[in-house]
């Protein structure tokens, strides 16, 4: 057994330990992402997964260029997304002010990150709404989908 | 309304809204990549020392191959929900402890491999045993003090005349029929299971009642009574059967489990106390503890040279080891047992006994994961226990042996040659795959989504 063949073997082992090692911390991911059960599992969670199917149609998927209001008091108004935040609220230093009185002066915003809009609440005292559902989170929006903030309704365009 | 928020924010995903895997397919892969691990590790000794192939390569595949198969079989069968990856560490650690002592075989004409691999038949025959019988953890927790009292009787019946037998100075041994067995390794796992019982039902008086000193919550007084009984008892065993690695591991394992169930850091510092009081009272007044500690400061002057020779390999295998085979680990005493963590590093280097460190870290992650997960606290205090007592013993076997703390005996799990800790790990890991099956199986449907289950007080769990 020559030298140079004992060497190869000997770091092959070490390389084929490591892969186990890797293999097996790989696996334990499966862990943190499990199979959902055939069975109901939370009548919650499952509305909300069908209101978002509802409310944002595969259909209407794509990154939307405008912001149009489509239902309160300043119906019509519209504000481009260019990629820089947009912010929506009763003050004067908001991207689109809005005239809604259940409107907080900071409300919400819409934010640009990887290719998608994100919608956040800017800790308003009625919420904001994707659906049913109040905001806890940046929520990520598509084309066609729309948010309630105070009797307002955003929704957006391509 | 904020704070309702920032739960809700925090909140993980409902543990019950989505089943883990149950990964049995991921564990078969997982085992034979830990088979071939094995069996290459053991042709890779042949060539290394012999240069030639072992003649018994087949058999001894096929021998890991029917001893693993049985394994999982009886995993499918009776813990379908049970964590894929610790079997395969398992099956893993002992392939390379059993090459590492075929290895010292080779070099020291003695057979021990073969009694080991006969050990590791009987150790997954326990694996199996421990699984079809206990077939839910929580019977476990019944008898909390009779276990304690089964667990000490278990530490001093190596001190009783006729059947007690002293190896190397420790009397730690048993003499059953022509073997001779370490009742100690037996007596850590019933002593974890009284633990875990007796602290689900006090922790609420060890964490909650008490002054606050410092920043620290201490306990009361009377409240210090179990961790003292331990202290004593540890230290007892120390000065009577002259082993400090036992008394060490058992009083650890007791400090880290109250810690577990109370959340109080009080205790660790509490602990850490009494282990410092301990050490420096052992180390005046018993020899054996003052010579091991003189070791460890110069390595030199022991007679053996143990600890040098171990600290001699480490540096001889350096980062990538001279592969296995090829390296001199007969030198050090007793290579095969305490120091087979030098043994293996010294042949595959730094790079292979991180590997193994990461192994034993990862087993250990998994118990801790299992108890994260149950949802009864004897269980989660188990789980914890069992994990926390393992790495707790890598760590002191290993630290002896590259000079970080005293050199005490311990063996090294899995790895080491010896009947009785193999055994008696197998039987432990036989724990862990229960409690961690326990932990993954899928809460019953009507708990979580009928209001029905709400109000009633009592859930009925089928066990398979």
């Amino acid at each position: 057994m020559s030298e140079l063949t004992l060497t190869v073997i000997k770091l092959g082992f070490l390389a084929v330990l490591w892969l186990l090692i890797l293999s097996v911390t790989s696996a334990m991911r499966a862990d943190l992402f499990g199979v959902r059960p055939p069975k109901q599992p939370k009548p919650g969670r499952e509305a909300r997964e069908a209101a978002r199917q509802t409310r944002q149609p595969r259909a209407g998927k794509g990154t939307p260029t405008k912001a149009v209001i489509v239902e309160g008091p300043d119906t019509g108004r519209s504000a481009a997304l260019d990629g820089r935040p947009v912010t929506f609220g009763r003050g004067g230093d908001c991207t689109v002010p809005l005239a809604d009185e259940y409107v907080s002066t900071q409300h919400a915003r819409l934010r640009f990150h990887d290719n998608q809009w994100y919608v956040e609440d800017l800790g308003s005292t009625n919420g904001t709404y994707v659906g049913n559902q109040r905001l806890t989170r940046s929520t990520p929006v598509t084309a066609r989908s729309r948010f309630r903030l105070g009797k307002t309704v955003v929704e957006l365009r391509k | 309304m904020s704070l309702d928020r920032a739960r809700a924010r925090l909140e993980p995903p409902a543990a019950d809204s989505i089943v883990p895997r149950r990964g049995r397919g991921t564990e078969l892969i997982l085992l034979m990549f830990a088979i071939g691990i094995a069996t290459f590790a053991y042709i890779n000794v042949d060539l290394g020392a012999l240069g030639r192939v072992p003649p018994n390569a087949l058999a001894y595949l096929g021998g890991l191959t029917a001893a693993t198969g049985v394994a999982h079989v009886v995993i499918r069968i009776r813990a379908p929900y049970a964590d894929p990856v610790i079997l395969p560490i398992v099956v893993t650690l002992c392939g390379l402890g059993l090459a590492m002592i075929h290895r010292i075989d080779i070099a020291r004409e003695t057979t021990h491999a073969t009694i080991q691999l006969t050990w590791m038949a009987v150790g997954v025959a326990m694996f199996v045993g421990v699984l079809i019988v206990v077939r839910d953890h929580r019977v476990l927790s019944r008898l909390p003090y009779l276990a304690g009292l089964a667990g000490l009787l278990l530490l001093v019946l190596p001190l009783l005349p006729v059947i007690g037998h002293s190896i190397r100075g420790a009397r730690i041994w048993i003499n059953v029929g022509p073997m001779t067995f370490q009742p100690g390794e037996a007596a850590k796992i019933i002593l974890i299971i009284a633990f875990a019982a007796y602290l689900v039902q006090t922790r609420d008086a060890l964490a909650l009642a008490g002054r606050r000193i410092l920043g620290i919550d201490l306990p009361r007084a009377r409240d210090l009574g179990p961790i003292l009984i331990v202290w004593v008892a540890a230290l007892g065993i120390l000065v009577v059967q002259n082993d400090l690695g036992p008394s060490v591991l058992l009083f650890g394992i007791f400090v880290l489990m109250i810690y577990v169930a109370t959340e109080r850091i009080s205790w660790i510092i509490l602990g850490l106390l009494l282990i410092v009081a301990g050490g420096l009272a052992a180390n005046a007044v018993v020899s054996h503890v003052q010579t091991r500690v003189d070791f460890w400061l110069d390595p030199f002057i022991d007679p053996t040279g143990q600890i040098a020779q171990s600290l001699y390999g480490l540096a001889y295998g350096g980062l990538l080891g001279t592969g296995l085979g090829q390296g001199r680990p007969e030198l050090t005493q007793i290579s095969e047992s305490d120091f087979i963590g030098s043994a293996l590093g010294e042949e595959l280097g730094l790079t292979g006994l991180i590997s193994v460190i990461l192994l034993y870290a990862l087993l250990a992650s998994r118990g801790l994961r299992a108890g994260l997960l149950l949802r009864d606290p004897f269980g989660k205090l188990l789980a914890a226990g069992l994990a926390a007592g393992f790495f707790l013993q890598v760590f002191i076997v290993l630290g002896g042996v590259t000079k970080l703390i005293p050199l005490t005996g311990l063996t090294t799990p899995f790895l080491s040659l010896g009947g009785s800790s193999l055994v008696m790990n197998w039987v432990l890991v036989a724990l862990l795959i229960r409690l961690s099956d326990a932990a993954r199986r899928p809460v019953p449907a009507s708990s979580s989504s009928s209001p029905a289950a709400d109000t009633a007080v009592t859930q009925v769990v089928r066990i398979r």
